[in-house]
């Protein structure tokens, strides 16, 4: 981690409540980043559907086990991992719910949004062998920093 | 806050103006339970006015989709009127525009009922 990231790392309960305490911290560091109203809606969210997954299909519900929110600052992003104590799984294994045949599904489309809502996404192996959800947002001032570079 | 709805019977059609977010928990089973409801009251022409539900979640989402399901399968037709920017933005996305009537004018939506 480098000298000028700061990082805070936090230990949820499997409740649904941690669900709505998770997006909160996450918007509240958004906000301080500098985020505008619509990107910080975005980031919270995507960690709200992270901490969904966790919550419902990673920990399955179990009160013993616990979900880990870790959210990092660098310079250039903000970084939010949402990791659980479940069997973690693959993303190639999650059907598409934009296809014609899952549009009915009332389940599914919790992957999709954070996809959706973040820069970057993607699924790794937790330390603990759980799914480790990642999310990545560029902070404001690196997207208008590109976009002074390309009108140049 | 917390997800409530009222209903309004506008002839045959029954108008839920529901306030609040629906998400996982409390918002997700009062969609829910207002819709079974109404379905197994034998209602058949239901539009959900959504002009005050400014949040809706993945589950959120799997319940319209649950109850656009159960009005049809008992032989009606669910609607959606008046989406605020943030509920049109996620239909959009994840292309359920596709499978809901939305309407922006609750005469129109009273109307398109056959």
């Amino acid at each position: 981690m480098a000298a000028n990231t700061q990082r805070i790392e936090v230990t949820l309960e499997t409740l649904l409540e941690s669900v709505d305490l998770a997006e909160s911290i996450t918007m509240r560091i958004a906000e301080a980043a500098g985020f505008p109203d619509e990107e910080i809606h975005k980031i919270g969210m995507a960690v709200r559907e992270g901490v969904i997954n966790a919550y419902n299909y990673g920990n399955q519900q179990d009160r013993q086990k616990k979900i880990l929110m870790t959210v990092e600052l660098a310079p250039e992003n903000m970084t939010v991992k949402v990791i659980d104590q479940g069997q973690g799984f693959e993303l190639t294994e999650i059907p598409d719910p934009l296809a014609e045949e899952n549009l009915l599904r009332t389940s599914g489309r919790g992957l999709f949004l954070m996809r959706a809502f973040m820069d970057e996404f993607k699924v790794e192996r937790g330390p603990e062998g759980g799914a480790q959800l990642v999310m990545i947002k560029k902070l404001p001032h690196v997207l208008s920093d590109n976009h002074k570079h390309q009108s140049e | 806050m917390a997800l409530q709805g009222t209903c309004r019977q506008l002839g045959e059609v029954t108008i839920i103006d529901f306030s609040g977010k629906i998400t996982l928990g409390e918002g997700s089973a009062t969609l829910r339970k207002t819709i079974r409801e109404l379905a197994e009251g034998g209602q058949k022409k239901i539009v959900l006015n959504l002009s005050d539900v400014d949040y809706i979640d993945s589950s959120g989402i799997g319940e319209l989709v649950s109850g656009f399901t159960t009005v049809r399968s008992a032989g009606g037709e669910l609607k959606l009127l008046h989406l605020t920017k943030r509920v049109h933005d996620i239909l959009q996305i994840t292309r359920l525009f596709t499978v809901f009537d939305v309407q922006s004018e609750e005469g129109a939506a009273v109307r398109s009922f056959k």
